[in-house]
């Protein structure tokens, strides 16, 4: 597992689930899973603009880029590149 | 299943039938818990004015309170229209300004420091609202911006972060809190109960402040669906600019839909998505009564279990750790 794949779980196990990581993947979907709600998208979004120095624009809020560790990481990877 | 029913079909139901039960309702919940009669905010509002009707007719004129508690931030429409209602239905009434106690409480100074966090510029003198905006595709990320106006006609329009959107929202819960506040008051004086105004539609997508709009000791009209309550409101004789006022929030300073704050489409196509969710009828109805196409119906559909999801906790009473059961009803 990547160093940002790790911390992403991290922030999302401590931020969401208090600390009960059972049963979430890297491909598990937070929509899905009523893991995050429009109020946690914005927490999440804080947190990756903080931590990654990068500035999440308004089309990219999309279950695309942030409804999983996967596409998280992958968004990051994209906005870093 | 009902493949060829109208729009009107669907949620056609009895008027005179439905007014007689919810008067018996509650006559009987006033005599159970000993209270003499019902107080009432009024807005001006479709809701509030069927409600406030449903009570005369229910227990009489003399029995019903309403209130009227504008702040400096509401429609000017929104106190003659409450007044005209009072008139109409020739109940008792008061006027409470509410722009006092939000000072008091700090409103109007959290406000204008959270709205700051995204645009730096605004000002108490400017005027503004929320806005939610929907993406993605049949599963969706709903976020929110602050829209400003400065005095000048200037807009600004900036997406609100965690903190400024909770901010916001938690000063402007002052608004509703502060007018459930003065109807516990005059509902104690008077040793009434109140009667809350929401629709189905607003109960049961959480479309209200916990212990705010949404605290009361009955809510008459809770079940029916807002194309419904039009429908009742024709049938008790409600006025028709009453009738023909578009919804409104009313809750913050630059006029706001209740379809730009909170649900997806306007409440007509809203009503029959969700009945048609209730009741389990298939997309296609619903898509053809609605004037929508398929896809968009089960998006809505999954808005709907996503609010349900989000704003189960507004619906519901303190939490005890172990249960008392001498006192639990």
């Amino acid at each position: 597992m990547s160093d940002t794949k790790r911390e992403i779980r991290h922030f999302i196990v401590e931020t969401f689930l208090f600390g009960q990581d059972s049963g979430l993947t890297d491909e598990t979907s937070f929509l899905e899973q009523g893991i995050v709600d429009s109020t946690g998208v914005l927490e999440l979004v804080a947190h990756l603009e903080k931590t990654y120095a990068i500035k999440v624009k308004d089309e990219e809020l999309t279950p695309d880029n942030l409804d999983s560790i996967n596409s998280i990481a992958d968004f990051l990877a994209k906005k870093r590149a | 299943m009902h493949p060829e029913k109208t729009a009107s079909d669907l949620l056609a139901f009895d008027c005179a039938a439905e007014t007689d039960r919810i008067a018996a309702s509650l006559r009987a919940y006033l005599q159970k818990n000993r209270r003499r009669g019902l107080v009432l905010g009024l807005s001006g509002g479709i809701d509030s004015t069927v409600t406030a009707a449903l009570a005369v007719r229910a227990v009489g004129a003399e029995r019903v309170f309403g209130l009227h508690m504008p702040e400096c931030q509401s429609e000017d429409a929104t106190l003659v229209l409450s007044r005209s209602v009072a008139r109409w239905l020739a109940i008792p009434d008061a006027l409470e300004d509410i722009t006092p106690l939000l000072e008091a409480a700090g409103f109007f100074r959290r406000y204008v420091e959270a709205a700051r966090k995204v645009i730096p510029e605004f000002e108490n003198s400017w005027k503004s609202k929320v806005v939610i905006h929907a993406t993605g595709g049949s599963q969706t990320f709903s976020y929110f911006s602050l829209v400003g106006q400065s005095p000048d006609g200037r807009n600004v329009t900036a997406r609100l972060s965690l903190e400024a959107y909770l901010e916001i929202v938690a000063a402007t819960n002052f608004k509703q809190r502060t007018r459930k506040m003065l109807e516990y008051y005059h509902a104690d004086r008077l040793n009434f109960a109140v009667a809350g105004t929401p629709n189905r539609l607003e109960y049961d997508q959480g479309f209200f402040v916990k212990n705010g709009d949404g605290a009361a000791d009955i809510k008459p009209i809770a079940h029916l669906y807002k194309t419904q309550v039009y429908r009742l409101a024709e049938y008790l004789g409600v006025p028709a600019e009453i009738r023909q006022r578009p919804p409104t929030t009313d809750t913050y300073s630059l006029p706001q839909g209740q379809d730009e704050f909170y649900f997806a489409l306007p409440y007509q196509q809203m009503d029959l998505c969700l009945f048609g969710k209730n009741r389990g009828l298939p997309a296609d109805t619903i898509a053809k009564a609605a004037g929508l196409d398929v896809p968009m119906v089960e998006r809505v559909w999954a808005d709907i279990d996503r609010k349900r999801a989000t704003t189960h906790y507004l619906h519901l009473k303190p939490a005890l750790v172990e249960s008392v059961p001498e006192v639990s009803s």
